[in-house]
């Protein structure tokens, strides 16, 4: 018989009940909930007259709507203006408290993007099911786990039976082999995979990111690469447990301590694919073919290299997909052909679940450090992840090197990522975004996002359109 | 949940690939507590020239003629029809809602988003996959014939087409049951609390660390 991948691992031990027709129901150890997907999943616990399953399971913090200028922030929940997000956001308080539910709330120095505070917190762990109301959930896959994003209904769901029912995907191995060159980062990467099997590329599968390139990365990395599977159309990305993760954990609040974090240990390092094991797909990149990389259109497969042009739709055969080009080349205000090094640019937004931990924030000051924004940039922020990475980097004196050079240093939330907030673009604006989605309207209504990795974030403020972060710094 | 067994009507196609729930219902309506009142806003960017916010009254707003939804030839539409991976990106169940809300009980496409497709069905809707050459041909005659009408039996699992074609589909044989039967999947699932109850406390006992 076939060994086991880390998927069909993560699934049978977690599987209660499997039905002959192929649906089963799946054990959730972790419950992560936030402001936007939770509230029509409690009211619907409460007209049921449900209780919840298991409390510990939870844990909340609000990260969507809240603001993030320090002004509004500094009256905690009654300060935010929007009356319809203050509401929302008490809606979340109301119901943890009523509860009895973990949350981190809007001022705690623990609040911040869910899927930040999750594996900071220790809240993640290897071996783990995972769920969350948000798409990006695949972030915490990173750390050997089986997590995936839900939608309102399955919330209600989870809170009312700790299980989700389901259907087992299919295996899909993506191996980045080599190693990735200086100025090459997680998040180019994980745009290359996406350019190459598309948006819809991963539908139906849970993806196992592996290869030497993959175990290079750091924990942080790990979980840029993962975070960005479901834009690859993959509910479930995850990454083999090795010692990195280990280390990762160690140490975090809510990890186990003394006998418990060895057996433990021992339990982990088991999840990982056996060698016999058997994926439906393999998908195989070389690390050194890949480029500092900047989305030009409207889905996130449109994507391509520094160094290349967006492409010309005429070259393409496939008349939805050459409908699709057009629309997108109209959408964003750009013509095929064009070197992508001479998008102009408007705003930079340094943040998000996919870019805004303490490693994404060295990296954007590093290349930042001494340097101004550009005149024509009208507005570049960077927004921490969560509190305490806010507090790291203040600790190390990154929000000073922002600020210097012209940055606003904000207060964590997913802020610009989904602009539900007041962080947005306006109407035919460009920005250069560490977040994952560069759909119409996403940052804003007619706003034009471009993703790339804080490096590449960075280096466009400073020189007001993008270059490649390669040439930068020591050339 | 509601039960879904027939559904017939106009048909309004979608030529777009990679729809996504950004493009189906736009963040500011996410705000809302409430799982109703979608509807004005669905495709709110594609449909109106001006920019939503919550609450706003709709029917005075600029619309956009040139968007599908819009043109007269498909007022009154409850199925749609669309192209590659409907559904794509965010899991927002605002999506479903707010199709469901609109009248869109029914979605035709070549592909769907994994998330969406789930939430579609637990919303009592029919996500219904077909073959990229029968989509074609449907688009086809949808954009050949005014009033192309749909009509949809669940049980029998065809479609039957106003030109007097029908097409099989494929559906999950659960998904069927509960639309069939308008049932609520937390009820079945409660059914097996002591399965779920015994396989906790075995899960316990291997790995204390996932209930410190």
């Amino acid at each position: 018989m076939a060994g086991k991948t880390l998927y069909d691992k993560l699934w049978d031990q977690h599987l209660v009940k499997q039905s002959d027709d192929g649906l089963a129901l799946i054990y959730i150890d972790r419950h992560f909930i936030h402001e936007v997907t939770s509230p029509q999943a409690f009211e619907g616990l409460r007209i049921a007259g449900r209780k919840l399953w298991r409390v510990g399971a939870n844990i909340a913090t609000p990260d969507h709507n809240v603001p993030t200028t320090t002004v509004e922030r500094s009256a905690g929940l009654d300060g935010i203006e929007d009356p319809i997000a203050r509401i929302q956001i008490k809606t979340l308080d109301d119901n943890c408290d009523e509860l009895g539910i973990t949350e981190y709330k809007i001022n705690d120095p623990r609040q911040g993007i869910v899927h930040v505070v999750g594996p900071e917190q220790g809240a993640t762990l290897p071996g783990m099911t995972i769920v969350c109301g948000d798409s990006h959930t695949s972030t915490h896959g990173a750390l050997g786990a089986l997590a995936q994003g839900i939608g309102t209904s399955e919330v209600e769901h989870v809170l009312a039976t700790q299980c989700l029912r389901a259907r087992k995907m299919k295996n899909m191995l993506v191996r980045i082999d080599g190693a990735l060159r200086r100025g090459v980062t997680a998040k180019d990467l994980v745009l290359a995979v996406i350019g190459k099997i598309g948006t819809a590329g991963g539908t139906g599968y849970a993806i196992e990111f592996g290869g030497d390139a993959i175990a290079a990365l750091s924990i942080e990395g790990r979980m840029t690469v993962c975070n960005m599977a479901i834009e690859a159309g993959a509910r479930a990305g995850m990454i083999a447990v090795d010692q990195k993760t280990i280390d990762y954990c160690h140490g975090r609040t809510m990890a186990p301590t003394g006998a418990e974090w060895d057996t433990a240990v021992i339990a982990w390092r088991d999840l990982v694919s056996d060698d016999d094991a058997v994926f439906d797909e393999i998908v195989a990149l070389q690390a050194e073919d890949i480029a500092p990389q900047v989305t030009w259109g409207s889905s996130p497969e449109m994507v391509a290299s520094i160094t290349d042009r967006v492409p010309e739709p005429a070259a393409e055969k496939d008349a939805t997909r050459r409908n699709s080009l057009e629309r997108a080349l109209t959408y964003m205000g750009l013509k095929g052909g064009q070197p992508i090094k001479n998008i102009p640019l408007d705003k930079v937004f340094i943040g998000s679940c996919t870019n805004s931990r303490i490693e994404d924030l060295r990296a954007a000051a590093e290349v930042v450090q001494g340097q101004k924004v550009s005149d024509s940039i009208k507005l570049a922020m960077v927004v921490p992840g969560s509190g305490l990475v806010q507090k790291q980097a203040e600790a190390e004196g990154l929000h000073q090197i922002f600020i210097d050079a012209g940055f606003e240093w904000r207060e964590p939330g997913c802020s610009m990522c989904l602009a539900m907030n007041a962080d947005k673009l306006e109407e035919g604006e460009h920005c250069a975004s560490t977040s994952n989605r560069n759909f119409e309207g996403r940052q804003g209504f007619g706003g034009r996002s471009h993703l790339v990795s804080p490096a590449m974030a960075a280096a466009a403020a400073i020189a007001g359109r993008f270059v490649d972060v390669r040439e930068m710094g020591e050339g | 949940m509601k039960a879904f067994s027939q559904h017939q009507g106009i048909v309004m196609p979608l030529d777009r690939a990679n729809v996504d729930t950004d493009m189906i219902i736009p963040k500011q309506f996410l705000k809302s507590i409430k799982r109703s009142g979608f509807g004005p806003y669905l495709f709110d960017e594609l449909r109106y020239k001006d920019k939503g916010e919550p609450d706003m009254d709709c029917s005075t707003r600029p619309l956009n003629k040139d968007f599908v939804l819009n043109q007269s030839l498909y007022q009154g539409a409850n199925v749609l029809l669309g192209r590659q991976n409907f559904g794509c990106g965010s899991s927002r169940e605002h999506a479903p809602w707010s199709l469901e809300d609109f009248g869109f009980r029914c979605l035709i496409a070549p592909s769907f988003a994994d998330i969406f497709y789930n939430n579609c069905f637990i919303n009592g809707m029919l996500p219904i996959v077909l073959d990229s050459a029968i989509i074609d041909e449907l688009f086809d005659k949808v954009n050949a014939t005014e009033g192309f009408t749909i009509a949809v039996d669940l049980e029998t699992q065809k479609l039957s087409l106003s030109d007097g074609t029908t097409i099989d589909f494929e559906v999950d044989a659960f998904r069927k049951h509960c639309l069939l039967n308008g049932l609520d999947d937390i009820a079945l699932t409660l059914e097996d609390a002591d399965l779920i109850s015994a396989f906790e406390s075995k899960h316990k006992k291997e790995s204390p660390w996932l209930f410190a």
